[in-house]
């Protein structure tokens, strides 16, 4: 029997479950499906500080970016620091991304228009500045997820760490109230704790254990060109990309964040609409991508996209992750609801959730990410 | 009457694609024809711009340039017109295309005909990637094209029928065609009732053709490495069992292989669009169609080799009932509408349309090209010829230990080893290194994801939901 079990062997879960074996805990990994197979799979590897508001988002992203840099020279997996620049099209717009940055208190430089191009030389003329925060980064998120399962799974002895693929959770064991374990498609797993790090799925885990989390997908495409030599230096992206990540719209919203990967294609994102698990292809979308995308990088214009994919971010009504114990399940924990910043987030997460588990003191204050503060679910 | 440009709207220009936009539009639709070459004839009947224009070679590449020169008077031919999406809108279907100048089109039909033909199916070896290795159709598309292979030391292997045609052209180039090695026991083709009644004669004919070449055909045998410095010098050839396990080997040098290990089909615009998919005879995802050529998607037919490999013959005869088949419904549902506005009650479009004696020749091909597909099945044992470095995905790289690595890592099916080391993620989207993907992952091929089917300009892409520039209809 496992001190926990972790439901979900994405970037979340792993991160969970590293942290965990690390602490001391026996920890068994389930997923129904491979390891980083679900939205982890399917997105750009933010690892972003620029585009969060001041509040309890921001510090556990500052947090989850220093515990990055270490896991970086631990795992054998693609982590680029290349810094993000935000850019603004008015001057208007520039006034309020310095506004933003001051109030972050993050590390950032007010970069003026004519030094745009000192720092990306491909940018459209025209531009009136942007801001950049060298802190932003990159990762190649299945990889991550991958080398840190079994990175704990090599240094912490033998059981420390047990990947169970292929696995179903169906429900859950119970003794008197108490959460004791997860029924599977492949028979009873008990633990001490459960851990929920299911990401878009997290909803419909929790309520096999009866309780409400409103989780809704958040659908997002992503275009990625030819190789390329490289082009691009840092995550590029316009200020509407932080509007965006911020609004509750379930309509079609926009806005470019381009960036060049180690494999030489250039990443194009973003998009965000709810419309529920929704795997269609829209033309519109993938058009509005590339507009955008050229507007800001007009030598774009003729190189060619060579394929496309979706995400379904796991998206939460306060746009805040839900981490800890659940009081309507004792026993049960979740790690889950991250929406577009899943993998930048998923070391402070795996990191508060392991104190969480051990009862040592937190290293930030989890309330506001707190399972039950949400309305419940009206009959 | 549709509010549509055109009846239908028919993607690839073989056999498959003519034939049935030739039937439909012979019936009076309004018909287009979207291909992404030049000229029509699809892998099989592709040719020469001479070919074309000084009509006297072989009657069959004839008979297929009289159908498309009747085509081209009765529809619109968008040739060099690339698909790279396909989308039910408003009723009927986009067919999204980019034009030789990197234009967006759309065209747009009250229904559409996939006829997307197939590509090769690669297994991978040791050496596979050294210039002078060729697949079975690449070698058959360059001597179509320009020939170029006059007097080089050429050697042909992999497995079933098509390896034939393709030693028979070489050695008709001027190659010296050292042999051909057959990894089937080769006796299957003349032992199986339904084969020995059906292709006899023109597996005679390549017969002859080698004899006369003096090429020996060789059974059981199999080329496991390709070696070279900068390009192919020598191959290593196996003698194998029937699980393609190598038995003993020895060393033949050649500039030239053309390995060929059938075809996959393409179903990408199939899949995209949600038609169901079912696995063929030997395994490969295939869309659903019923007697009349219907996929699972009202409005989507398809025909030839995305309904299961079986050569030109079979596509060009699926073509023809899908063009009655379309033209049956076009016609019911033309009725339906003149009774609907009159209160008459509607009728169901669910004729053929198609001749009694076409559904039997179908029928017969059909059973033909399963028993073929069985005959010459792809062993595992190829498996065991790889070697940790060698290159399972050419396009990014990637070597088999990575493949093996991404396994340990808990990628269990052949997306997650993808995700994890990236075979398929390069230009030609997993087209070549597919197959073997699956099989390294234990599983099935799958239907393949592509929303972008063909490489796209972000330009023209940016522009692609613009208002559409259709092309002139046709004058009826």
């Amino acid at each position: 029997m496992s001190d926990v079990i972790v439901v979900g062997a994405g970037m979340v879960g792993a991160a969970c479950a590293y942290y965990a074996a690390r602490a001391g805990l026996d920890v068994t990994v389930v997923d129904r499906g491979p390891v980083a197979g679900g939205t982890t799979g399917a997105g750009e590897g933010n690892v972003l500080v620029s585009d969060k508001e001041p509040g309890p988002e921001l510090e556990l992203a500052l947090l989850s970016n220093r515990l990055w840099h270490s896991l970086a020279e631990a795992g054998d997996f693609e982590f680029e620091p290349k810094g993000g620049l935000v850019v603004a099209e008015t001057e208007e717009v520039q006034r309020a991304l310095v506004g933003l940055a001051g109030k972050q208190g993050v590390e950032h430089a007010v970069v003026a228009a004519s030094e745009l191009r000192d720092l990306e030389p491909h940018l459209a003329e025209g531009l009136a500045g942007g801001v950049l925060y060298p802190q932003d980064a990159q990762v190649q998120p299945m990889l991550a997820a991958a080398r840190l399962l079994e990175l704990g799974a090599r240094s912490y002895g033998h059981g420390a760490l047990r990947l169970r693929l292929g696995v179903t959770v169906t429900g859950f064991v119970r003794s008197g109230d108490r959460v004791t374990g997860v029924r599977t498609s492949q028979g009873d797993i008990l633990g001490g704790a459960v851990v929920n790090a299911s990401g878009t799925w997290g909803g419909e885990v929790a309520a096999l254990a009866g309780v409400h989390l409103p989780i809704l997908p958040r659908r997002g495409f992503i275009l990625v060109t030819e190789p390329l030599p490289p082009m691009i230096r840092h995550k590029v992206y316009t200020a509407a990309y932080v509007t965006n990540v911020a609004s509750d719209s379930a309509g079609l919203e926009t806005s470019a964040v381009v960036e060049s990967t180690q494999a030489g294609t250039v990443l194009i994102g973003a998009s965000r609409e709810r419309v529920g698990f929704d795997r269609t292809t829209s033309v519109p979308v993938l058009a509005r991508l590339a507009a955008q995308a050229v507007a800001l990088f007009p030598a774009l214009r003729d190189v060619r996209a060579i394929r496309s994919y979706h995400g379904f971010r796991p998206y939460c009504p306060d746009h805040l992750p839900v981490i800890g114990p659940d009081p309507r399940a004792p026993g049960l924990y979740h790690a889950c609801g991250h929406e577009g910043a899943g993998i930048g987030l998923a070391p402070a997460t795996g990191h508060l959730m392991a104190q969480l588990l051990t009862g040592a003191a937190p290293d930030l204050d989890p309330q506001p990410f707190r399972p039950d503060r949400f309305p419940e679910e009206p009959q | 009457m549709s509010g549509f440009r055109h009846d239908l709207v028919v993607v690839g220009g073989g056999p498959a694609g003519v034939a049935g936009a030739l039937t439909a539009a012979l019936a009076g639709l309004r018909v287009a024809l979207v291909d992404s070459s030049a000229r029509l004839g699809g892998q099989y009947f592709r040719h020469s711009r001479a070919a074309q224009d000084a009509p006297g070679g072989a009657p069959e590449l004839d008979g297929f340039l009289r159908r498309g020169r009747a085509l081209a008077e009765r529809a619109d031919l968008l040739l060099g017109h690339r698909v790279w999406h396909v989308s039910r809108e408003d009723g009927g279907l986009a067919v999204h295309c980019v034009t030789p100048d990197e234009q967006p089109l759309t065209v747009r039909g009250a229904r559409l005909l996939i006829a997307t033909g197939a590509h090769d199916r690669v297994v991978p070896f040791p050496g596979w990637d050294l210039p002078g290795v060729l697949t079975a159709g690449g070698a058959q598309a360059l001597l179509k094209g320009s020939g170029v292979l006059a007097g080089r030391r050429a050697v042909v292997a992999g497995t079933g029928p098509f390896l034939l045609p393709v030693a028979a052209g070489l050695a008709g180039a001027g190659a010296d065609v050292l042999a051909v090695y057959e990894a089937a026991r080769g006796l299957g083709l003349a032992r199986h009732p339904v084969l020995a009644l059906g292709k006899a004669g023109e597996a005679a004919g390549y017969a002859l053709a080698l004899a006369r070449h003096r090429v020996p055909y060789l059974t059981r045998r199999a080329v496991v490495a390709a070696h070279g410095d900068g390009a192919l010098e020598a191959v290593t050839v196996a003698r194998i069992d029937a699980g393609w396990n190598v038995v003993d080997t020895r060393v033949v040098e050649c500039d030239t292989l053309a390995v060929g290990h059938g075809f996959v089909p393409q179903i990408e615009l199939g899949v995209e669009l949600g038609c169901g998919t079912r696995a063929d005879a030997d395994g490969s995802p295939v869309l659903v169609v019923d007697a009349a050529q219907r996929t699972t998607v009202p409005g989507v037919w398809a025909a030839g080799e995305p309904t299961g490999v079986g050569g030109w013959r079979l596509a060009e005869v699926e073509g023809r009932v899908a063009g009655h088949a379309v033209a049956a419904e076009h016609r019911a549902s033309t009725r339906a509408s003149t009774r609907a506005s009159t209160g008459a009650p509607a009728v169901s479009g669910g004729g053929h349309g198609a001749p009694r004696a076409l559904l039997a020749r179908r029928r017969g091909m059909r059973a033909f090209a399963e028993a073929l597909q069985r005959a010459y099945p792809v062993a595992p044992g190829w498996q065991g010829w790889l070697r940790d470095d060698t290159l399972v995905c050419r396009c990014e790289e990637v070597p088999v230990s990575r493949v093996r690595e991404a396994q340990r890592l808990g990628a269990t099916d052949a997306r997650s080893i993808k995700l994890l080391a990236r075979p398929g993620m390069g230009w030609c989207q997993g087209r070549i290194c597919g197959y073997a993907v699956s099989c390294l992952a234990g599983e099935e091929p799958r239907p393949p994801k592509r929303p972008i089917a063909q490489p796209i300009t972000l330009g023209a892409l940016a522009r692609s939901t613009d208002e559409p520039t259709t092309p002139n209809t046709p004058d009826e």
